[in-house]
């Protein structure tokens, strides 16, 4: 039986909103002061709008529903869920101030796209845009990379149990350290630290490839926040392509890698457990998916001669695998091109990838490699269970940062959520197909909403439908969240309409 | 009076002909094995960075849709002056030479090598302008942010 959420529930939950709310206006002083020190009046004026927006709006709550109370399941998973999308709604003001977008809408689009570290972007004359502008997309990416709750978490709550909730509604189940606020901490020092070396290291390559050096630095900083939180925006309109560079791409490849592996194997390499990376059955499902569906890219582009040499199909074609499959969504070729002159079996092999994802607890988005690692893993068991003898048990276990047993429950759950992915998938795909664009462009572009990828073979513009706009808007929110927690909050709805009176626990 | 409509309809055919040469980054993309390896004339924005690598240096010109990535002589880059950003909008030129799907020499970039450059338009400083009324908006938010701080607190639940 479902029981009503009391106004009390409505009350915590408008409470917490209200804080994450007060914590997203503050950072809205980073674009603000980039703004101030380029001379960027009118984006200052812009960011200065939203950022006291954003403080009243998150206070009104906090002022009128204050609340000591900590929050239950339904609660935590709740709040995450409307976070986001309040954050989208925040996080679009400044974007749709700037004219740079065709309608809020767009914008919108942007603002969950850069939250949700998709790398879909409708913004128009990118190149043209302010450093604020840019400071702000990236910064956007980063955020939601980390996790905008998680920003709440490591500042402003004290309450552990809500805060676990809350922290698990953001697709996070794994705690990297005992207490999830000092989990939290620590992915923020993991990620400060990599920011620092990253953006170093791109600013050198920026500079010696002929960038000024304080640009060079911008879009260090830019590009780094972009390809470790595994979401793709750039500040050039051709993306990666722009700085026609072997080594600016080879960096960013890294950065791509280390932002898909799960902050628990960071934290196993950061304590000298380096064999951990070969025993883990995450890494090495991901290990093995990438060279598989590389060696079907090859097989596919050296069948039509799209390029010609090696290391074109590897600039190019391992680039681009390595983008999507670690859900990040960096370009280095133009969207019709996938379309144009990919062909359909190494456009197939990319689909793949963005679907499959990155590492649980990283910044990708999709499946991720340990559901298909487990199962892989079930499959196999289900196999050995038939052809053993009946009075055979038959047990399988496997090492993710410790021996963990394949038990109904996890291989369950992980499947789950396997499904659901799928389902997504060709949900948008169904949608595209409806506005008339070909199989292969919208299954494309539908599972690179899903899976927070960020890819495209050109159907994401400012012209395509408005049906659309929403579809790859509620996809790209219901796949960063993995659904659980905007399942929760309909329930939540749900229960509020049909709902027995009583008080949820 | 004939005279002056004959010679503005000479000069409208000649500009013509010349735009009518010049191909968009759209075609260049959508069709892009008809024109590799020829020789095209493309035409648009100086944005970004003019990036020097040795004698050659890269620049990305947009056309109003795409920018696409000109490989030319550090000399030729030398005639661009201002380059497109927030604050400006870059020089317009008109760059001739190969076209390359996918170029061996760029691993497998989609670009043009450039063998000559024209500055068409130059570019300029942008006019930004102010909007007091976004400003006023958040003065009136600021105070109502100070107003909710200084107000008493409604509590609903008890600790």
């Amino acid at each position: 039986m479902l029981l009503r959420p009391t106004n009390e529930d409505f009350r915590t939950v408008a409470y917490y909103i209200g804080r994450l709310t007060v914590a997203l206006g503050i950072v809205l002083i980073v674009p603000l002061i980039t703004a101030l020190l380029f001379k960027e009046w009118d984006r200052a004026i812009d960011f200065f709008l939203s950022m006291q927006l954003a403080i009243f709006l998150g206070l009104l709550p906090q002022k009128f529903f204050l609340s000591h109370r900590d929050m239950n399941w339904s609660q935590g998973l709740a709040v995450t869920s409307i976070s986001w999308l309040v954050a989208m709604l925040i996080g679009a003001i400044p974007l749709a101030l700037s004219g740079h977008y065709a309608s809020y809408l767009d914008a919108c689009f942007d603002a969950m796209s850069g939250f949700a570290t998709a790398g879909l972007s409708l913004i128009q004359n990118l190149d043209h845009a302010a450093y604020s502008i840019n400071m702000w997309r990236h910064l956007m990416m980063f955020l939601g990379g980390q996790g905008i709750v998680l920003i709440g978490l490591t500042f402003f709550m004290r309450g552990t149990a809500g805060a676990y909730r809350m922290y698990v509604g953001e697709a996070r189940e794994e705690k990297v350290l005992p207490n999830v606020i000092h989990t939290s901490r620590f992915i923020w020092i993991v990620s400060l630290i990599y920011l620092t070396l990253g953006t170093i290291t791109l600013t050198i390559v920026g500079f010696l490839e002929g960038i000024p050096l304080l640009r060079s630095l911008l879009h260090g900083l830019w590009i780094f926040m972009a390809g470790f939180d595994t979401g793709g925006f750039a500040p050039q309109s051709q993306n990666i392509l722009y700085y026609h560079s072997f080594p600016y791409e080879m960096v960013t490849m890294v950065l791509m890698i280390l932002g898909t592996l799960n902050f628990s194997l960071h934290y196993a390499l950061w304590n000298r457990r380096f064999r951990e990376l070969f025993k883990n059955l995450e890494s090495r499902t991901l290990f093995f998916s990438i060279i598989t569906l590389f060696m079907g890219t090859v097989i596919g582009l050296t069948r039509l001669h799209t390029y010609p040499s090696w290391i074109a199909i590897f600039r190019k074609g391992f680039y681009q695998l390595i983008s999507a499959h670690t859900g990040t969504g960096f370009m280095n070729i133009y969207p019709q091109q996938f379309s144009l002159e990919w062909g359909h079996l190494a456009l197939l092999m990319v689909i793949i990838a963005m679907g499959f994802g990155g590492s649980a607890c990283s910044t990708a988005g999709g499946i991720k490699a340990l559901r298909i690692g487990i199962f892989c893993k079930s499959l196999i068991q289900d196999i050995r269970r038939i052809m053993a003898p009946g009075s055979a048990i038959i047990i399988s276990k496997f090492h993710h940062i410790k021996d963990v047993f394949l038990e109904d429950r996890l291989v369950r759950s992980s499947f789950l959520i396997l499904i659901l992915y799928i389902i997504t998938y060709f949900a948008g795909t169904i949608v595209g197909l409806f506005y008339g664009y070909p199989f292969y462009q919208a299954f494309f572009e539908s599972t690179s909403a899903a899976a927070n990828v960020g890819l495209s073979t050109g159907i994401t513009n400012p012209s395509m439908p408005t049906g659309l706009k929403v579809t790859y808007i509620i996809q790209m929110w219901m796949g960063r969240l993995e659904f659980m927690s905007v399942f929760i909050l309909l329930g939540v709805v749900f229960a509020r309409l049909t709902g027995a009176r009583g008080r949820s626990k | 009076m004939r005279l002056t409509v004959l010679l503005a309809a000479v000069l409208l055919c000649l500009s013509f002909s010349a735009s009518a040469d010049i191909i968009s980054s759209q075609d260049l993309i959508n069709n892009a094995a008809q024109y590799d390896s020829q020789t095209v004339e493309y035409a648009g924005e100086a944005i970004g960075d003019v990036m020097i690598r040795g004698q050659y240096a890269w620049v990305n010109v947009n056309d109003g849709n795409t920018a696409l990535g000109i490989w030319l002589s550090k000399e030729l880059a030398r005639q661009i002056k201002i380059t497109g950003s927030y604050h400006f909008i870059g020089d317009k030129v008109k760059v001739t030479g190969t076209f390359h799907r996918t170029c061996v020499q760029h691993g497998g970039d989609l670009d043009i090598h450039a063998t000559s450059l024209e500055v068409i338009d130059p570019g300029f400083r942008r006019t930004l302008t102010i909007n007091y009324q976004k400003l006023l908006i958040s003065v009136i938010l600021l105070l109502g942010t100070l107003a909710i701080i200084f107000l008493p607190r409604f509590s609903s639940t008890k600790p």
